[in-house]
């Protein structure tokens, strides 16, 4: 697994130094809340309704046994017991108080982690596929390009005051799980003729505008590629828009410009950029991509899981919705859902986060990933002792199964935590997921992924689910905003509104009605919500949203 | 005839601990809602809010919120004050379990 160098550990050191002393004076009325306030966002703290909250990253949302104790540790000692695993591949701490933020910031360090949130209007963390380095539809691992790029971006001396933050995601399969459409830049590692390259994407992103991201470059040889994306950010940063803060994003850009134009003016400050480089980006690539080697897989037979597949039902449930398949023989990928029925989607207690550390460290080769979904992954794990590890999921109320069904619901923090929120999120998808597991019908209507947001910020990806839900202030009352057809994936588009909102206890019974219109007019099982909704479009599930009167009402909206 | 003047109260956040408090009338900051001080005279309000404000090593975002003044003590006029007074909703441990 891939660690930060010396640089690294000492730069992280001394940020953490500086805070201390920076909360000391705040303390001590030294430093006012407008001066604080940026310094402690820079280190990923944040005031939210009820308490401070704090933002830990964890990089490509890879992380060992030991880094997942320690974040346990965190939430024992300085938290409620709980942590939240967030949309960005983060942890989120919802009850720290200010006096101890820098202990926890050292705690963290002590396992090569951090809060940095590389703020401000720079290029942020670079996002990578959940199952990088172990999908048996990858063509290469995504997290040496990503670590590359996260290298080159640091510091960058061009870069440190764009017109707007700058996000990249890296996918190395062409199933995209890391949602490079949504993102200002979206790489996907590709093949062509035996040679590795990258396909380019550009502009795409959710939020206030959202949009899909448009390809720039089909194919950008390896050694092109720092050059290449340089180029990108550079033409923005020449005409990205910093009168407006809500049209400065680069999907805004590429909008009012049009591919075609921004695709030219790449190309020729390609030619100067391209220049620049001397080919020691090339020897660090290989420097890093040696750090992300494939830990040494083990050949045993696979009868023990073969004989608990056929004999034990609830395994056999838990492996077809968790697993996925493997690029070694006899190895299997498994997520973890932390999205039992009716708890909130993302937390994690201490004692859970133990246990995952310590199934990673016995069964994993001590990997564990974050997904964007906000479960767990144990990426490598040999099938023989899954049932073992099943087993030990179930006793600590880990063996949810119900990756990619309508209970895995993503949800934001919304108005019970966050200070930006105009309506709640979590209370939705729990009384979603508890209502969908009293119906028993999960499995029959097979994979459907409502994300819930509680503002138009969309930390939730409502846009992208096949249900999106907006939680809205209506004069004062809850109201959810519902869209269909979302996707995140390869496929990606956006949801469209059904119409009126719905009062917070009247959007379980509308799921439930635009379920049922599913159910009802697809062609068979194997016909998802989404293939059906692309098939069918709006028409049946407004019907069965609104009735008759459906004209009326939205016109009314 | 000028609108009546929706009554409030003066609430932030502990500078230390980050939770919710509000204003007494004895100047203290309290936790709950039922022991903050409802101002009912606009020209008070801001008053409160200027010397709340000073606090700056006690208190962080300071802001007057729309209250109905009752027997029980002021109650919020829009939910997100009323997650405020009680604490996140997902579990029982904000405020509502403190009491
Ligand atoms: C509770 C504290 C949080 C605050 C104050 C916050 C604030 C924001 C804001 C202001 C934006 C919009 C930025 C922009 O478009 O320029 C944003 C975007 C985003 N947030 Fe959060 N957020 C919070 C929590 C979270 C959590 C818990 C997650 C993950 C579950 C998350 C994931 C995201 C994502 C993925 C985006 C980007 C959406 C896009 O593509 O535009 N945030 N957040
Ligand atoms: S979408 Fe809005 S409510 Fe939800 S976490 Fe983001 S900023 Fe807060």
């Amino acid at each position: 697994m891939y660690s930060y160098t010396e640089f690294d550990t000492a730069f992280v050191a001394e940020r953490n130094r500086q805070f201390r002393q920076q909360v000391e004076r705040r303390i001590s009325g030294a430093l006012t809340e407008d001066e604080f306030k940026p310094l402690r966002l820079m280190n990923g703290l944040y005031l939210q309704l009820h308490a401070y909250m704090l933002r830990v990253a964890i990089p490509y949302g890879t992380l060992n046994g030991a880094q997942m104790d320690q974040l346990a540790l965190l939430a024992e000692k300085w938290d409620k017991g709980y942590g939240h695993f967030t949309t960005r591949q983060n942890i989120q701490y919802n009850w720290p108080e200010l006096r101890d933020v820098p202990d926890m910031l050292d705690a963290l360090a002590e396992v090569g982690m951090h809060a940095i949130q590389t703020s401000g209007n720079t290029i942020r963390n670079v996002t990578a596929d959940h199952f990088a380095g172990a999908a048996a539809d990858e063509v290469a691992d995504p997290r040496p390009v990503a670590e590359l790029l996260r290298q080159w971006s640091t510091d960058h001396p061009e870069f440190q005051f764009l017109p707007r933050k700058f996000k990249i995601a890296v996918t190395g399969a062409e199933n995209d799980r890391a949602v490079i459409k949504a993102h200002d830049i979206g790489i996907q590692v590709v093949e062509h003729g035996g040679e590795i390259g990258y396909r380019v994407l550009v502009g795409g992103g959710l939020g206030r505008t959202p949009m899909i991201g448009k390809e720039l470059a089909p194919f950008v040889p390896q050694e092109d590629l720092l050059p290449y994306v340089e180029a990108v950010v550079s033409v923005w940063n020449l005409l990205g828009r910093r009168d407006n803060k809500y049209k400065a994003r680069i999907k805004i850009t590429v909008h009012e410009h049009g591919i075609d134009e921004i695709r030219e003016r790449v190309a020729s400050r390609f030619a100067e950029t391209k220049a620049a480089f001397n080919g020691a980006d090339l020897a660090l690539f290989d420097e890093i991509a040696a750090q992300f080697a494939p830990p040494a897989f083990r050949n045993a037979p696979t009868e023990a899981f073969d004989a608990a597949y056929e004999a034990d039902p609830v395994f056999r449930a838990w492996t077809d919705s968790n697993l996925t398949a493997h690029k070694a023989g006899g190895y299997a990928i498994a997520q973890i859902s932390l999205k039992a029925h009716g708890e909130t989607p993302g937390d994690a207690t201490a004692e859970q986060m133990r246990v995952m550390a310590d199934l990673a460290r016995r069964f994993g080769h001590d990997e564990l990933r974050i997904t964007h979904e906000q479960n767990v992954v144990l990426p490598h794990v040999h099938k023989s002792d899954l049932p073992q590890i099943h087993k030990i999921l179930k006793a600590h109320g880990l063996a949810t199964a119900n990756i990619g069904m309508i209970s895995d619901i993503i949800a934001c923090p919304g108005m019970d935590y966050c200070a930006l929120a105009t309506a709640r999120s979590i209370p939705i998808a729990q009384e979603i997921a508890t209502r969908f597991d009293e119906l028993k019908i999960e499995n029959e209507i097979g994979e459907l992924k409502i994300k819930i947001s509680g503002c138009i910020n969309a930390c939730g990806h409502h846009h992208v689910g096949h249900i999106g839900i907006l939680g809205l202030d209506r004069a004062g009352v809850e109201n959810y905003q519902i869209t269909l057809g979302g996707d995140a994936t390869e496929t990606a588009s956006l949801g469209e509104r059904t119409g009126p909102g719905f009062p917070a206890e009247e959007v379980v019974p509308a799921i439930e009605r635009i379920v049922g219109a599913y159910m009802d007019h697809r062609e068979g099982p194997e016909e998802s919500f989404l293939q059906t909704y692309r098939r069918l479009g709006m028409a049946p599930f407004k019907l069965a949203l609104y009735g008759e009167d459906t004209g009326k009402r939205s016109r009314a909206a | 005839m000028p609108k009546a003047f929706t009554p409030k109260v003066v609430t932030a956040n502990a500078l230390l601990e980050g939770d919710v408090i509000y204003l007494a009338s004895d100047d203290r900051w309290v936790r709950r809602l039922d022991e903050a001080e409802i101002i009912t005279d606009e020209a008070i309000a801001q008053l409160r809010l200027l010397d709340a404000q000073a606090r700056a090593s006690e208190a962080v975002g300071v802001y007057l919120a729309d209250m109905a003044p009752t027997e029980d003590g002021p109650q919020p006029k829009h939910f997100r004050e009323e997650f405020r007074a009680t604490g996140p909703s997902n579990y029982h441990h904000g405020k509502q379990a403190a009491g």
